[in-house]
């Protein structure tokens, strides 16, 4: 079968090569005279071989098959897409950054771990909260780190009944997956009328066999929680803890802390929030933020000053330990920090206000053709389902999706929340002009005529992409996960 | 500088179509108690220069970068070519996020098919995922999928595992109710008559590393037997550098393979972002963490790429999934595939050659030098242990003001090692460096 680029493997010809080697300069025995025979490899692993230029060329052509936010609008809710400031790139390949060992005397990375120190006491401020851990790779490796937290905090104080976590309906597919991946039981929470947590069921299921409640405020509706001074008070009274996905906490920089909302562990997503680019996948990084009471819980090392020197303090007396080697995603990091530094703290609140209006305009675009579950004022996001369009025409998000292709943006979040029949979840960042969001409008109107004037030109779409609809269902049934020659 | 396009008269537009009258509205909804109505404390914003400059300035102040680096112990200084960071410069990769609408997200799709394809040529295996947050984190979710798979709750680790591995092997295995035991070392390797003892039938598996954290060859296939009569499962932390001459995991038995994939052309970074290496046996295919990206064919009859087996994933499965992971280590995966394209078939075993040939003469040169011993009697890869006739951390100290970082001290982590020095060679230490390293060496003996 043919593909659009060939497989890297594909182009390759014996006796091609990219690399080269610094001067061995020392005597090179057979290797049998250094390792045992048994345990060496007999032939070379099969990796292509290829000039540089065609190794450039197969990455740059394959490139140009990839949507990105430097390329298009990429309104994918829950994910905050926005620009990444090239500025960032640069100062994150600075050899005094990229060339240094993690293992280095603290004394020869004062720089990288002043950058760290202050990053933690930032992401403090932004939060509301006292102590920081920059360890987590990825927003749901914080969720597990904060989680584990709570579980230890718990069992501190002896208080080991404390078996599930609550989890409100609307929550991202992690939360309750790092909750069972820390050991708890979780229980589902049903959302109100108004998007809301259901304080009544929250009521009913909160006692003494609950260790806390994860909550995303603003929710993955958009929505902001009203109820969160009532849902912190029924949690923490029965001795509960409170978790805050910081996932959409874009919404509020500068204008709600989830500290003072009465929270008490978060984790952010600096490829979100901070702007740190997604990579196609990652990496991400996910610091954890805690009040006073959960800071002698955090995992080890935290980089602390002492008024002279920074330095790691592996000293933290309840830690729950480590959750990945060495301190996290540095570079990812030094983006973040540069990024906090560019907008400085009225710069974060602009940021945030604009991607509130942003999503408010475009939702009030679109609400004439597609529906709004809850009519209220989004935060950073919302969520329409396409109702009428659904029962009218027998085109479904997915159609409408993959439509949006052929426009040339890329789809927002489909199917999520789970609550929302047919959601479609959009959040178009602050980072985009009034211009990306009216053509983007303007096509999901055309696209909402287009499904009662044409239905098969959404049940076909993408018709202008390099690919058409991909065989999903055969690729799971007969799961070809590497190339084999003659494939 | 703020990054926001939408103009004053803009946004009076915006405003007017929502039907409010200024931005302060829109946020009507948050309590007016949980305001924050102060200023946060942190400095105000800086222009694209000043950034620039301040950056600079605090990276100036990692003079780490300027020493020759004989450190290894889980992150190595090996050289990224060019070809990594033009590739990885492309921001049709770097601004993209997962994969979820194949027909625009062929690049990042089809890259990771052919890193799974050369993780499966290096490490033998069946199938390998998009990668995992680190080697750490990938050898701990192993733990979790061996003991579903053979419903026991008891596993080991060998002490010669990188001992961070070791700590995230805990803490994960915490949330499982996983029992994690360490079997000690004997002359530098797992003992086998320690194993022996331990291991018992209601025990998962048997986390080891090859070559351990010392460097040394653990007698891979004696372990491999004893696990398999167990009935356990064999998990096995590569340095995916040393497949280049060491052969592949899958030959001696291993179901599980993990690695730290930071040495496939990815920079130390202090420590990251790296990547995790995942590689299973077909019989785990389904209790895998993490992306997994399958070929397939679209409605024209091309040959495409698609995210796959999502079933297994916390977006569909929530808190029935085999793992929470979503964000991966994706564009560090994309340098690995480079970077191997890159070395090729005999580039891999030329520079993993070049890496034992050189750490070979700096052992050699170092077991002469007076007071100090190689500490076991070992086969090695490209790090070894010597035992020293100074304190290791002084040593490393006072090295430092010669612009060497002489090794890495394992009283850190082996209490009953505090005399020795572990030393990691890569191609890129130079003879001078070496003989420098050596000179040092010597006069603080």
């Amino acid at each position: 079968m043919r593909g659009l680029e060939p497989l890297i493997f594909e182009v390759s010809k014996p006796g091609r090569k990219s690399y080269s080697l610094p001067a061995l300069e020392v005597e090179k025995k057979p290797m049998s005279e250094y390792l045992p025979g048994g345990e060496l490899r007999e032939a070379p692993a099969e990796l292509p071989e290829v000039a540089e230029v065609d190794l450039v060329r197969h990455f740059t052509r394959l490139s140009q098959l990839n949507h990105g936010v430097d390329i298009g609008f990429y309104p994918l809710g829950s994910c905050t897409m926005k620009y990444n400031p090239k500025i960032n790139e640069e100062v994150a390949n600075l050899p005094g950054f990229t060339d240094i060992h993690p293992y280095a005397p603290e004394e020869t990375v004062q720089g990288a771990l002043q950058m760290m120190y202050e990053l933690q006491e930032y992401l403090a401020e932004i939060a509301g909260m006292d102590k920081v851990s920059l360890q987590p790779a990825a927003g749901a490796h914080g969720e597990l780190t904060g989680i584990h937290i709570i579980r230890a905090y718990h069992e501190s104080r002896n208080d080991s009944a404390r078996t599930k976590i609550l989890i409100p309906d609307a929550a991202h597919g992690t939360n309750p997956a790092s909750g069972v991946l820390a050991g708890f039981q979780t229980v589902q929470i049903p959302s109100n009328s108004r998007g809301g947590v259901d304080i009544e069921a929250l009521d009913k299921v909160m006692d003494e066999t609950v260790a806390g409640l994860m909550l995303t405020n603003p929710n993955t509706l958009g929505l902001f929680d009203e109820n969160i001074e009532k849902i912190q008070e029924i949690v923490h009274k029965r001795g509960g803890l409170l978790y805050y996905d910081g996932a959409n906490a874009n919404a509020i920089m500068g204008i709600a802390r989830p500290g003072d909302m009465g929270f008490d562990v978060l984790h952010f997503n600096l490829h979100k929030t901070f702007s740190t680019p997604h990579g196609g996948g990652g990496p991400g990084s996910g610091p954890v933020a805690v009040k006073k009471d959960l800071a002698p819980f955090l995992p080890v090392p935290v980089v602390e000053f002492d008024g002279e020197k920074y330095f790691l303090n592996y000293d933290v007396p309840n830690t729950i330990g480590r959750v990945k080697s060495f301190y996290g995603n540095f570079l990812v990091m030094v983006k973040a920090y540069a990024y906090i530094r560019s907008l400085g703290p009225d710069g974060l609140r602009e940021a945030s206000k604009d991607a509130v209006l942003n999503a408010n305009y475009l939702l009030r675009r679109i609400t004439e053709y597609y529906d709004l579950p809850y009519d209220r004022h989004c935060k950073h996001e919302f969520v329409v389902s396409p109702q009428r369009i659904k029962k009218e025409t027998g085109c479904h998000t997915m159609d409408i999706s993959k439509r949006l292709l052929d426009y040339g943006v890329h789809p927002p979040t489909n199917y999520f929340p789970l609550i929302v029949d047919e959601a479609i979840m959009v959040e178009p960042t602050e980072t985009e002009s009034k211009d990306s969001l009216d053509y983007f409008a303007d096509a999901l109107i055309a696209i909402a005529k287009e499904a009662y004037s044409n239905p098969e030109m959404l049940h076909k779409a993408p018709h202008t992409t390099v690919v058409g609809r991909l065989d999903e269902a055969g690729a799971a049934k007969n799961p070809r996960l590497r190339w084999r020659k003659g494939m | 500088m703020d990054f926001l396009p939408n103009t004053q008269k803009d946004r009076e537009e915006m405003l007017k179509t929502i039907g409010v009258k200024s931005i302060e509205e829109l946020f009507s909804d948050i309590p007016p108690a949980l305001r924050f109505k102060g200023d946060m404390k942190m400095p105000a914003a800086l222009s694209e220069y000043e950034v620039a400059k301040l950056m600079r300035e605090l990276s100036e102040k990692n003079s780490a970068k300027d020493l020759a680096t004989f450190v290894g112990a889980g992150a190595y200084d090996h050289y990224v070519p060019s070809v990594v960071r033009h590739v990885l410069g492309r921001s049709e990769f770097y601004t993209a996020y997962t994969p979820y609408q194949p027909e625009v997200s062929q690049a990042v799709l089809q890259s990771i098919f052919e890193y799974q394809t050369m993780i499966c040529e290096i490490t033998g295996m069946d199938a390998a995922n998009a990668s995992m947050y680190d080697g750490a984190s990938a050898a701990a979710e192993s733990v979790t999928i061996a003991s579903g798979l053979t419903r026991r709750k008891n596993a080991l680790v060998s002490r010669t595992v990188h001992p961070e591995t070791r700590a995230v092997t805990e803490t994960y295995a915490k949330g499982h109710n996983i029992a994690v035991k360490e079997v000690p070392f004997e002359n530098g390797v797992t003992s086998l008559t320690e194993l022996d003892k331990l291991l018992a039938s209601d025990v998962a598996c048997l986390v080891i590393q090859q070559p351990n954290f010392f460097g040394n060859i653990e007698p891979v296939e004696e372990i491999s037997k004893k696990v398999q009569a167990a009935g356990a499962t064999l998990i096995v932390q590569v340095n995916p550098m040393s497949l280049g001459v060491l052969r592949p995991p899958a030959e001696y038995g291993a179901e599980i393979v993990v690695g730290e994939g930071q040495v496939f052309g990815n920079p130390m970074a202090f420590g990251g972002p790296y990547l995790g290496v995942l590689a299973v046996r077909d019989k785990y295919l389904r209790r895998m963490p993490g992306r997994l990206v399958g070929m397939t064919s679209d409605n024209r009859g091309q040959r495409g790429f698609v995210l796959t087996l999502q079933t297994r994933e916390q977006h569909i499965r929530r808190d029935r999934a085999t793992s929470n992971i979503c964000s991966n280590e994706a564009l560090n995966a994309l340098a690995a595939t480079v970077y191997l394209s890159w070395l090729g078939k005999e580039g891999l075993k030329e520079l993993a050659e070049h890496c034992v040939a050189k750490a070979h003469y700096l052992a050699d040169a170092i077991a002469n030098l007076k007071g100090y011993s190689l500490a076991w009697n070992t086969p090695f890869f490209n790090e070894f242990a010597v035992k020293c006739p100074v304190d290791p951390e002084e040593i490393v100290k006072s090295l430092v003001s010669k612009k060497i970082l002489a090794g890495y001290p394992l009283g850190r982590a082996y209490p009953e090692l505090k005399d020795h020095l572990l030393i990691a060679v890569t191609e890129k230490r130079t003879k001078k460096e070496m003989d420098d390293l050596l000179a040092g060496l010597e006069g603080l003996a």
